[in-house]
């Protein structure tokens, strides 16, 4: 170590040694960053300069299909897992050796890779041979749904998909929060004789609605950049009709027409960039 | 009381099966696939009348043709989450470290854009980063990957680093400066022991992120035996007569590593990604 230190050119007088080192250790992630992120990016902008594209881009019916579904998809999808997710924190706040086992299984979406699990459920659907449908057979007699040939159930299972795949994270985030509010609170509001639901809208929401909005706002950034929950399920189709913004791009790019592509992340910027600034106020105080 | 007692009993589980069986189905059916002789695997049982592990043997023995390179992608996946972990963890470390206890100039203009690039949706920037790595001759190479998700990864690792490294004592630095330590040795002997905890989570966090990747996998290769195995099993959806069994006995041994590190450091992992995944 010594000599190592010894080795290091002596830098010129203001820097000093503890500069210097302090400026080398950021070098790397500078470099990722240009090479990688502000590269890319101003290219990408560069390739969406003409507004031939924007023309090109509000011609294309799929185009306003996708932003229909994206909005769908943000406001559906987010809104019922964060729901659901705020309740099951509460649930398993619960001590009981069974909800402990539950807990620990829970995990299991969040913890197993994407790609798998979806195309399990991808096979479960199929109209043919699928074990839904042979259980929808054996009880009704009847020929189940051609499930993913029709775009509204076909999105709706996206975001199924999504939110199975998800819940387990936003629930284990609301979980911390709960577990932080004092215990005493609630002792105190049961001894003045408080419902839960009082409790619930007395101490555990109004300190819970912090962390309840930064998640959603979380959410919102990560769900946009959800590619396979849609695209390993339906592909996008029938017929381009399930697309969102993320599997759009990628069918842009496929297409050979990245400056579609660009075009339609651009159009987005106006809903993302206010979310971005707003987390990143949030997450460098 | 002990009416109020049972009732209060059922409601949970009211509450808990039916979140058993939305959580477990999905991965039971891929179990029950993966164990079930190919003229049984769409039966609708619940267990297979005659369970079997031959579907794991011609994996194994890559007796398929959508199994060809099954062991090269086996080991692509490995070699690329490897090496994702290991760059993320000096990246990461060491931006950490001159941000949080060098203080150095700009630090937070360095932070700011780390935390810029976490924010950015991975699928819109998928698209410019594949134009980027085609500008940079680096397509249909595992290093176009592993890049991209040393990119995708070190901005939080930095952050959750940050975050760790800013409880640590100054008295600590001061200490060591006063009697006369480099910044190197301060990094080598001080921060790093103290910092192990939040290094297994970052380097776990990257090198599983790296594993499960699928989009950036999927754009940047397209070579057989560059493939990760992640898009070699999305290349399965290609042809109606895929051989669903022999997928989901892949499938199955592709979700298990990272299922079993997940556990393995679920204690590092929960208190050291999701209590800072989001600052309340």
């Amino acid at each position: 170590m010594n000599t190592a230190t010894l080795a290091t050119p002596r830098p010129r007088k203001p820097l000093g040694i503890w500069g210097f080192w302090g400026r080398a250790f950021v070098v790397p992630y500078l470099i990722v960053f240009l090479v990688f992120v502000l590269f890319p990016v101003g290219y990408g902008l560069w390739l969406a300069r003409s507004p031939a594209s924007y023309a090109k881009l509000f011609d294309d019916p799929i185009f306003f299909r996708t932003a229909i579904n994206t909005v769908i998809f943000l406001v559906v999808a987010i809104n019922i897992k964060m729901m659901i997710a705020l309740y099951l924190s509460g649930f398993f706040l619960h001590t009981r050796w069974w909800i402990k086992v539950l807990a620990v299984l829970f995990i299991l979406p969040w913890a197993v890779p994407s790609i798998p699990t979806i195309l399990s459920v991808r096979f479960m659907l199929n109209p043919e041979w699928g074990v839904i449908n042979s259980v929808y057979f054996r009880l009704t007699g009847l020929d189940g749904p051609n499930w993913l040939n029709d775009p509204t159930l076909a999105l709706s299972l996206s975001m199924l998909m999504h939110i199975w795949k998800s819940l387990p994270f936003w629930t284990l985030i609301l979980l911390a929060g709960r577990m932080a509010i004092p215990a005493e609170q609630y002792e105190a509001a049961s001894v003045d004789g408080a419902s839960n639901w009082q409790k619930f809208r007395y101490i555990t929401w109004p300190s819970m609605k912090g962390l309840y909005l930064t998640s959603t706002l979380l959410s919102t950034i990560w769900t946009l950049g959800d590619f396979n929950s849609v695209y390993l399920l339906t592909g996008g189709g029938p017929a381009d009709l399930t697309h969102v913004l993320a599997t759009l791009g990628i069918r842009y790019l496929r297409l050979d027409q990245i400056e579609l592509a660009m075009a339609a992340i651009v159009v987005s910027l106006p809903l993302v960039l206010p979310i971005v600034y707003f987390m990143m106020k949030r997450l460098s105080k | 009381m002990k009416l109020k007692q049972v009732t209060a009993e059922a409601k949970l589980l009211l509450v808990g099966i039916p979140v058993l069986l939305w959580t477990i189905i999905p991965v039971y059916h891929m179990f029950l696939f993966a164990i079930s002789p190919r003229d049984q695997a769409t039966s609708g049982r619940l267990w297979p009348k005659d369970p079997t592990l031959q579907n794991f043997g011609h994996v194994f023995k890559q007796e398929h043709f959508y199994l060809n390179h099954f062991w090269l992608q086996l080991g692509n996946s490995l070699w690329i989450a490897v090496a994702v972990g290991v760059i993320t963890l000096f990246i990461a470390t060491t931006a950490a470290f001159a941000i949080s206890r060098l203080k150095v100039k700009g630090g937070r203009t360095v932070m700011n854009l780390a935390l810029f690039t976490y924010f950015i949706p991975a699928a819109f920037l998928a698209v410019p980063m594949y134009k980027t790595m085609a500008t940079y001759g680096l397509l249909n190479n595992r290093w176009s990957l592993v890049l991209a998700m040393v990119t995708i990864a070190s901005p939080y690792c930095i952050w959750v680093l940050k975050q760790a490294s800013d409880k640590l004592p100054w008295e600590l630095d001061e200490a060591a400066r006063i009697d006369g330590a480099t910044p190197l040795q301060l990094f080598r002997l001080v921060y790093l022991p103290l910092m192990v905890p939040s290094l297994v989570a970052v380097g776990t966090y990257s090198l599983l992120l790296a594993w499960n990747e699928y989009l950036y996998g999927f754009l940047l290769l397209s070579n057989e035996q560059h493939l990760t195995l992640a898009v070699a099993l999305g290349n399965f959806l290609a042809a109606d007569d895929s051989p669903w069994e022999l997928l989901m006995a892949t499938g199955f041994i592709y979700a298990l590593p990272p299922a079993a590190i997940y556990y393995a450091f679920k204690r590092y992992m929960v208190s050291g990604l999701t209590a800072g995944a989001v600052k309340s």
